[in-house]
């Protein structure tokens, strides 16, 4: 690791200002990616600023049929908060099998979506959820949110607060994790709620998380697990690594798709 | 002794400081004024150096110095030497100097040191050490190292055979194939592995200029190896003029037996530097240059009759040693492995070859196990295949072949000294309930799932070893063991073994033979090890054999210590020496009440105020030597019960049965310890392990993100058992437990996968996607049959 400069602010203003000001600002919340990825040189910020300190982004807010997280909580706090649990099973699960218990009481959900890894979790969930990601400036729509691997519409300086989507009628994660980092290798969220089925991808795909909307179409006609297994997973667009070729993990995404229905009910 | 002494399950002494995290590790000691080490490695494979330019390096913030292979050269630092090359033809050994200055051949192989006042100064300059190659073509493929255009590493070794070797006879074996019934035919990769031992390597060197002597802490299996062939043939200096301590070691599995480069390097440096300098290895560093173990390409061939008895088995095996040979590189793939090919059948007829070959990759050593889980996969999947193939029965064909008569002359050198293969398989049989298995299969086909049962009954050769063999067949030591009993005048007692742990408990169970042997507390018996400053000599814990070696050693002590103290007692109790004898920790006299505790012959020994001065020295301290007569002969059988997804591929060990005969048991507890470990191990080469080379030479798994090792939710709650037939020439009846879970669990999953999905071939790994590919291939109707 380099030597960096660490700030803790108070405000998501505060968090703004000192990163601007620096030469090379970040911003670090669970640091469970930017630690490491520091520890290995691979990364050198030269100012550090910490954001787990701001009160009005942290916890779960559930308000009638709307979910509110604050981009601070942890996936620890995420999959054990009851409210959530009983409106939004589907999300609780994902959270409650990132990575290990180490990684979920410091990661966070800000962080794993400004992130955007290719094999998160999360991005997966707030695509299905139709949700919106909001920043220290706007509010922007998950569809529009993840644009590709590790890419996001956030730009530079620009700090996520929280994240919000409506209750779904039904939702549910499946995973396929990697047998060495456990990231996921196909996961995929379904939901079904009053704008019909979305179904994300996460893990799986060449160029990061997508919705699959011929599974959506099946679906939405055809609420069933059978109904996926018609649905045509393209190998072209997934990703190959040493783990699992193309082939294996489109096979991937609808055997996960299928379970995930079948989790839904 | 009932409760602390053999056979009790005594709680781990060492365990308090371990999960309190008040163990003492190499890298937790820091010398005064010490540096720090990085090494500029290789990013290539297989390269010339055309140029190393240290200047804008030298001038970096902190730097003390840096050291290229040239400075190594011209200092004339001896290479590194091979301690082991086995008889019977030429071995191409080429040299190793510790850095390089001409040729790299793996990634990781090390050009320069940098050292500096910190870790992070060292290596911002050793970013700054330009070096410049010449990249060549690599060689990473085992099965066509000797390939004619396949790219050379040494001169000394055309073709990149560092040795053809053979063990049995030909000529039988090829006459028992021309009139076989049946002949059973595999060809089998053994997967290389990461030892991934959890602490890293680390060495902090220290020359006291006044003595002119060295100090090296080191994390090492054998420190006193490490002393011999780096102050012998690295510094060219008196083994009197190096201390190596090995403090608290964890994790070797068998990494931590060679001797390195960066020990070597750090050593010669303290005393140009006139500073202590300390390295620690980072966990990359581990995966790139941690020796590796297995790298086999075989074919393996079984001859049967009509009623199924085996006739000859005949093995021909490529074995990569990475880029040179480590210290007992060659040892695991000739005489560790050739020699237990009988497993525990009568073969009449063997014959092995084995073509040692460089590739670009990490150097091969020892890896839990070392030659016998080679031997024991190739073996068990053939057995298990030719029962299939035949129809007799996996259960059947083991019956018709088991020896049953010992001692049990192999057609592969060793000699068995004893063993029951029948009833370690009839109780795991039991255990494992195999009779209910058709009907647990039918129960995982009504859930989606494939289920499939596979055996290994396996042997090792264990408790390394009779120093006139271990000579015999090539090492450049004996491998007998040392134990020296020391008294305190209250009646505590320290023993200094040789062996050194890594984990293992000898801080216990040793304590636990003392405790048997002499009647004395396990709390009052310290256990000293891991250091050539307090210990007389030893040759460090692998190959099973520190209880059956090590622990022989202080049996055979305190029986020297009861000689002794038997005629103290005698005085004491003014009787004839030949009159006392003593048991639980008390002297008597034969035919009176007399009696005098161990504890008063200690105090009397120690403080000889009345006491024989004339006839007798004052103390009970004694030491002995012992040299094993044989090697020990674990034996057992593992049944293993897979689940297969047919969707995902994903197998999981639903069931895992082992009941071994480890001989007479000291500590149940750490011995149940060890089997889980073994078989986890076993498990994680089974499903997971594989260090990955592309053709360019790079290690593309050299991190957890991707070397997949064996989590806890992939084994299910083991179901040990034992039987016992006590090794017949050790004072202990003990044979070792260490490596046979690695030995056993390997085919035993692997037979009980294609059992499940109903295929004749599956290397190892066996991922996911090998899994689904291979159901893909055979079409999962076959698979649910």
């Amino acid at each position: 690791m380099y030597e960096t400069k660490y700030h803790r602010a108070s405000s998501a203003d505060e968090a703004v200002k000192l990163a601007d000001s620096a030469d090379d600002g970040q911003f670090i919340a669970g640091g469970q990616t930017l630690i490491p990825t520091m520890k290995q040189r691979l990364a050198s910020p030269s100012d550090l600023v910490d954001i787990r300190n701001i009160d009005a982004m942290k916890g779960v807010n559930v308000e009638g049929n709307k979910v509110t997280i604050g981009a601070t909580t942890t996936h620890a706090e995420v999959a054990d908060a009851p409210q959530l649990q009983a409106v939004c099973q589907g999300i609780s699960d994902l959270a409650g099998h990132i990575g290990d218990p180490a990684v979920r009481h410091m990661g966070t959900i800000g962080g794993s979506v400004a992130n955007n890894d290719p094999a998160a979790d999360y991005p997966a969930a707030l695509l299905a959820l139709g949700a919106e990601i909001t920043t220290n400036n706007r509010t922007i729509a998950a569809d529009d949110f993840f644009v590709g691997m590790f890419e996001t519409a956030l730009e530079d300086g620009e700090l996520i607060t929280s994240v919000s989507f409506t209750v779904p009628d039904k939702s549910a994660y499946s995973k396929f994790p990697n047998p060495a980092s456990r990231y996921a290798m196909a996961g995929v969220f379904v939901a079904k709620g009053g704008d019909g089925v979305r179904v994300a991808v996460t893990g799986a795909g060449s160029d990061g998380v997508f919705r699959h909307s011929g599974m959506e179409e099946a679906l939405d006609a055809n609420w069933s697990a059978d109904a996926v297994a018609e649905a045509d997973v393209d190998e072209a667009m997934m990703l190959s690594d040493i783990h699992g070729n193309a082939a294996y993990r489109a096979n991937l995404v609808k055997v996960m798709a299928k379970r995930a229905v079948a989790a839904a009910g | 002794m009932g409760v602390e002494g053999i056979g009790a399950r005594v709680l781990r002494k060492e365990d308090q400081r371990f999960i309190t995290g008040k163990g003492r590790y190499t890298d937790d000691f820091n010398r005064p004024g010490q540096l720090f080490a990085v090494f500029v490695r290789s990013p290539h494979a297989h390269a010339l150096i055309k140029s190393v330019d240290i200047s804008e390096a030298k001038g970096c913030e902190g730097v003390a110095a840096i050291y290229t292979g040239e400075d190594v050269a011209e200092d004339g630092l001896g290479g590194l030497p091979c301690g082991f090359a086995p008889g019977g033809g030429p071995q191409n050994a080429p040299p190793r100097p510790a850095l390089l200055k001409d040729k790299v051949r793996f990634v990781g192989d090390m050009i320069a040191v940098v050292i500096a006042e910190s870790v992070a100064l060292a290596r911002d300059a050793a970013g700054k050490v330009n070096v410049e190659y010449d990249v060549l073509p690599s060689n990473t493929d085992t099965g066509k190292a000797m390939d004619a255009d396949t790219p050379q590493l040494h001169e000394e070794a055309p073709n990149n055979v560092v040795m053809h070797w053979e063990i049995g006879e030909a000529d039988p074996v090829e006459a028992a194939f021309a009139k076989a019934d049946h002949v059973t035919s595999l060809d089998i990769i053994n997967n290389r592995k990461v030892p991934n031992a959890m602490e890293p390597r680390a060495a902090n060197a220290e020359y006291d200029a006044a003595a002119d002597s060295f100090t090296l802490y080191t994390t090492s299996q054998n420190p006193h190896i490490t002393r011999l062939l780096l102050a012998a043939y690295v510094l060219g200096i008196s083994e009197g003029k190096l201390r190596v301590i090995s403090p608290d070691v964890g994790g070797g599995f068998g990494s931590k037996i060679p001797f390195y480069p960066e020990e070597a390097v750090v050593t010669w440096a303290c005393r140009k530097v006139e500073r202590p300098v300390k390295w620690t290895s980072d966990r990359t560093e581990a995966f790139l240059s941690d020796t590796h173990g297995r790298d086999h390409v075989t074919k393996a061939e079984l001859a049967m009759d009509k009623d199924g008895k085996f006739l000859a088995m005949r093995v021909d095996t490529k074995a990569s040693l990475g880029a040179y040979l480590s210290t007992f590189g060659m040892l695991s793939s000739t005489y560790l492995y050739g020699t237990v090919l009988s497993g525990p059948y009568d073969i009449p007829a063997i014959h092995c070859k084995v073509s040692g070959v460089f590739t670009n990759t990490c150097p091969i050593d020892a890896e839990r196990g070392a030659g016998r889980p080679e031997a024991t996969y190739l073996i068990e999947r053939l057995v298990e295949t030719a029962a299939r193939e035949t129809g007799i029965g996996v259960v059947e064909i083991r019956k018709r072949n088991f020896i049953r008569e010992f001692p049990y002359q192999t057609a592969v050198v060793l000699q068995y000294d004893i063993g029951d293969y029948d009833t370690t398989l009839e109780l795991a049989l039991e255990k494992a309930d195999y009779a209910g298995f058709e009907a647990r299969k039918k129960k995982s086909a009504a859930n989606g799932k494939l289920r499939g049962v596979g055996f290994s009954t396996y042997i090792e050769a264990c408790g390394l070893a009779p120093s006139n063999i271990a000579g015999a067949i090539g090492a450049g030591i004996g491998l007998y063991e040392s134990a020296e009993i020391r008294f305190n005048p209250t009646g505590s007692v320290s023993v200094l073994t040789g062996a050194q742990t890594q984990g293992q408990g000898h801080e216990t169970a040793f304590a636990q033979v003392v405790a048997s042997k002499l009647g004395i507390e396990v709390d009052k018996v310290d256990i000293i090890h891991g250091d050539t400053g307090t210990v007389q000599w030893g040759h460090g814990t692998y190959g099973s054999r520190s209880l059956a070696v090590g622990g022989s050693a202080i049996s055979a002590a305190c029986d020297k210590v009861i000689e002794k103290a038997k005629k103290v007692a005698a005085h004491m109790m003014e009787a004839d020496a030949a009159d006392i004898s003593f048991e639980n920790g008390e002297f008597s006299v034969s035919g009176t009440d007399k009696t005098k505790t161990i504890g008063e012959v200690i105090l009397t020994a120690m403080v000889p105020h009345d006491y024989p001065l004339t006839d007798m020295e004052p103390g009970l301290d004694q030491r002995s030597f012992y040299d094993p007569a044989n090697f020990t002969y674990p034996a057992g059988t593992h049944i293993c019960e897979v689940e297969v997804d047919p969707d995902t591929g994903v197998t999981e060990v639903v069931r895992f049965t082992a009941v071994d005969d480890f001989g007479n048991v000291v500590n149940p507890m750490i011995v149940e310890g060890q089997v889980h470990g073994g078989v986890t191990h076993g498990v994680g080469q089974a499903l997971f392990e594989k260090a990955l080379y592309d053709e360019d030479g790079q290690m593309v798994n050299a991190s957890y993100m991707d070397y997949i090792i064996p989590h806890a939710d992939n084994v299910p709650s083991f179901d040990v058992g034992y039987t016992n037939t006590p090794c017949t020439h050790n004072p202990l009846g003990v044979k070792g437990c260490g490596e046979a879970g690695a030995i056993a669990a390997p085919p035993a999953v692997i037979n009980a996968i294609t059992d499940a999905i109903g295929v004749r071939d599956l290397d190892m790994p066996a991922t996911p996607q090998k899994v689904w590919d291979t159901i893909q291939a055979n079409g999962t109707a076959k698979a649910a049959q």
